[in-house]
């Protein structure tokens, strides 16, 4: 403790008094809150048990790691938006457009260059979205949600509104096949995740995306050029947009203009229930996986208890408003210590 | 049947293992202005949090007008008639100054809002309490001053017999202050008791019949202000003998280092010169409005100006981002701490390495270990009491978020900087440090110019003090010129004065 000029220094100030009271805090719930988005995705592991003897097949298990891993992709893009107090509507329809412009592109250039094109092609609309929100100051519901039936509509028009067909043996197996018992895609989502942890945890830029959505005045204040971070975050939304678009492809053979609709939703849903504020500031990568596998696992328990796809959107609804209600409990434990 | 209006009686709460009050006592008569004088942290907020039903006490007794209270929520203590104005002001932004002094009965009774009385009411309200204020006013546009003065004038117009003030003049200026200590004794003559809570001393003894001291979560001592001095509350609130709050004006004046040169901003500054030497600590005083933060906002790139120029070191500099002026060593430690100068949320050492991450970072790569090392190192420098350098910033009192974004500038290693109300908020200790870090930086060659409503502030701590009236430099004064009159009979508008 350090000697002060104000004479206070044998007691405790105030700011020590918040820290150790911060200590201090050391109960079961509170620990059951604090890690609340894993002690749910366990809780679901067992319920799911007692629900289906079919979950813990390795088929299934399968299944669902192979599922998750365009949600979970598109969800860690997505959780950077999201830090900065953003939003990205785009999401689903830009899977779509890269889905449409592999399979359209593959016969003229080749496998890479349909990845390629692929991936110029959801980053540039990132690019465009970040344009806006950064520097045009077009709020970012607005600016992606317009982006959003653009793409679209590109997908549209571009496959004359049909699945364009993907010939290319290679990239097809890509989506079913399998490395170590695991599948191929789901490397993919790895290799993301520890990308996208890296960022968020080690990089100036990681610092910063937290910092603008905590208080994006007192970042500019700092001298932050906030703005070319706020158009970042957007470019590597479409850039995991793109990722997950091309793996979606693999599985299914084909560029869809009508892949992923309504897909916004499951990941901001992921993201959310992942612990993450709509306001921005905080967020966590660890957690925003485990919101896309509990969303995955939902969908995959309730297809198994052969529940239809109309109920289950009721009951995922459902469970994002607990999720949301959890996590404002939460808040207000922390705040009353 | 007793004459107080709140007693206090062996009042425990805890947070965690921390005891912000203990065993506390407290003893307001009715219809008096009772001040409570502590440093951030003594407990005087918790106190009052408990008096509006925020916090719920552990142990003691409270009793109001005779009868003993257990709030649980902030409506049971409306309904005894305290009223409370927070440092913070929780004005809607968006609504008119009507609205908002109305906000929980906007229909008067009924279901449908009629404008005309509602603004005519708040109308009658304001000029009763000699607010100037156009009623229809949206909030978000009055200056901080103003809003204080619509959040006062909703306090006042419900049936308050306790109106319990936080630091209510840190935000305004002279004539300001006038009219509120005016509304005081108005108050006071019909019986409202008023707890009043502030760090600025000369105020209290102005105002308050009697002063509470706090440290520490106990209470000190009961003063009479009639028949103690100053430096009794300040002895008992620090626990020893404060010599002087300010640094001698001992550093050296080199060349001038910093200049503006006619600046204008359209309605708002006209032609405005300055110059702040190396080591030379210049004031800007004036009243709220006057044009003191807009000069601020111009050199630091927040606003843009139409003619004039900014010259540091003899070259003009073209400033228009913030990140311009970090680039140029010119440092901002703005009005608002909470909202501009501090991510609060965000540890201690983010805070202090957030304007030149590129020093404790290679290839965009933060490197975990320089950064603690910086942060604990500006930690000492600063003083800064905290728990662990990643804890956030809102867990420090006022004084140490202060000094950790003082932090921030140090790291960055400006030769100019710009300190915008440094003391807002901040106890008398913590006030004598600032001074002193501001000072060591003036030794260093830096210059400096400060902007604060406080004039005892500017005249003990600055060299040279330029006035400011209705976006013009009316005066110059330093040296034996620097009194309050002087300052005063320059920083009001001519108009007025006449």
């Amino acid at each position: 403790m350090n000697a002060s000029a104000s004479g206070a220094a044998s007691t405790p100030s105030a700011g020590q008094g918040a820290a150790s009271a911060k200590q201090g805090r050391f109960s079961i719930v509170g620990l059951l809150l604090e890690h609340s988005t894993f002690v749910v995705f366990i809780l679901m592991l067992i319920v799911a048990m007692m629900l289906s003897d079919r979950f813990y097949s390795v088929t299934n298990l399968t299944n669902i790691l192979r599922q998750s891993v365009p949600l979970g992709v598109v969800s860690l893009g997505l959780l950077f938006v999201i830090l900065t107090g953003g939003i990205d509507l785009s999401v689903g329809s830009l899977m779509a457009l890269v889905s449409v412009t592999v399979a359209l592109v593959m016969p003229g250039y080749g496998l890479w260059g349909a990845i390629l094109a692929g991936l110029v092609a959801g980053t540039l609309c990132g690019v465009i979205s970040g344009t806006l929100v950064a520097y045009f100051r077009i709020a970012p519901f607005i600016a992606t949600l317009a982006i959003m039936t653009v793409a679209r509509g590109v997908a549209l028009v571009a496959s004359k509104g049909q699945p364009a067909f993907i010939d290319n043996v290679a990239f097809n197996d890509f989506g079913v096949n399998s490395l170590a018992g695991l599948p191929l895609t789901l490397y993919v989502l790895i290799a993301c995740f520890a990308i996208a942890l890296f960022i968020y945890k080690k990089t100036v830029f990681g610092r910063l995306v937290i910092s603008i959505g905590s208080n994006e005045i007192a970042t500019r204040f700092a001298g932050i050029r906030v703005e070319r971070y706020k158009f970042a975050v957007y470019a590597i939304s479409g850039f995991a947009c793109a990722v997950a678009g091309i793996v979606a492809s693999t599985r299914t053979g084909v560029g869809s203009p009508i892949l992923a609709i309504g897909f916004e939703l499951d990941a901001i849903a992921a993201v959310v229930v992942g612990g993450a504020s709509l306001s921005g500031g905080r967020g966590k990568v660890f957690n925003t996986i485990i919101g896309a596998l509990i969303l995955s696992v939902i969908s995959n328990i309730m297809n198994l208890m052969n529940i239809p796809g109309y109920h289950q959107q009721i009951v995922k609804g459902v469970i994002i408003i607990l999720a949301v209600m959890l996590e404002s409990l939460k808040l207000r434990y922390a705040s009353r210590s | 049947m007793t004459n107080y209006a709140i007693e206090i009686r062996g009042v425990e709460k805890n947070f965690g293992g921390i005891r912000a009050l203990s065993n506390f006592n407290l003893k307001v008569e009715k219809g008096t202005v009772h001040a409570i004088c502590g440093e951030n942290g003594a407990g005087k907020s918790t106190l009052m949090k408990i008096l509006s039903g925020i916090y719920i006490k552990d142990g003691g007794t409270v009793v109001v007008h005779g009868e003993e209270v257990n709030f649980t929520n902030p409506q049971q203590s409306r309904a005894r008639g305290i009223g409370i104005v927070h440092q913070e002001l929780a004005l809607s932004p968006d609504l008119s100054v009507a609205e908002n002094i109305f906000l929980d009965d906007l229909g008067q009774g009924g279901q449908t809002v009629n404008w005309k009385e509602i603004n005519d009411k708040a109308g009658r309200l304001l000029t009763s309490f000699g607010f100037p204020i156009d009623p229809k006013k949206r909030v978000g546009d009055l200056s901080v001053a103003y809003q204080q003065m619509v959040e006062i004038t909703k306090s006042l117009a419900k049936d308050v017999s306790i109106l319990i003030l936080d630091e209510p003049t840190a935000v305004l200026a002279g004539p300001e202050i006038e009219i509120l200590f005016s509304n005081l004794r108005m108050l006071k003559a019909k019986g409202v008791t008023i707890l009043y809570i502030s760090h600025r001393l000369e105020e209290i003894f102005r105002i308050a019949d009697a002063i509470t001291v706090v440290k520490d979560g106990v209470t000190v001592t009961d003063l009479d202000p009639k028949t103690c001095t100053e430096k009794d509350v300040v002895t008992a609130m620090v626990g020893r003998e404060l010599k002087s709050l300010y640094p001698p004006k001992d550093t050296k004046l080199g060349d001038v280092h910093f200049e503006i040169r006619h600046l204008t901003r359209r309605g708002v500054l006209d032609d405005i010169n300055l110059t702040v030497r190396k080591g030379e600590i210049v004031g800007l005083a004036g009243l709220v409005g006057s044009g003191r933060t807009e000069i601020a906002e111009c050199i630091f790139g927040i606003a843009s100006y139409q003619k004039g120029e900014i010259l540091k070191a003899g070259q003009p500099v073209r400033v228009s981002h913030p990140a311009d002026a970090v680039r140029q060593g010119i440092g901002l430690v703005p009005e608002d701490r909470k909202r501009q100068g501090a991510v609060l949320a965000m540890g201690i050492d983010e805070n202090m390495t957030m304007s030149k991450l590129s020093g404790v970072s290679k290839l965009g790569v933060i490197r975990h270990g320089q950064e603690t090392s910086l942060a604990a190192s500006l930690k000492d420098k600063l003083r800064i009491k905290l728990g662990r350098l990643t804890d956030p910033v809102s867990s420090l009192s006022g004084g140490n978020q202060q000094k950790v974004v003082l932090a921030k500038w140090l790291n960055v290693g400006c030769d100019f900087l710009v300190f915008d109300e440094p003391t807002r908020g901040v106890d008398v200790g913590a006030k004598s440090e600032i001074y002193n870090i501001i000072h060591g930086l003036a030794e260093e060659g830096c210059a400096l110019l400060v902007i604060s409503s406080e004039l005892v502030e500017l005249i003990g701590l600055c060299h040279r003090v330029y006035v400011m009236s209705e976006g013009h430099v009316t005066g110059e004064l330093s040296g034996d010129q620097l009194t309050e009159p002087a300052i005063m009979s320059l920083a009001i508008p001519k108009r007025m004065a006449s």
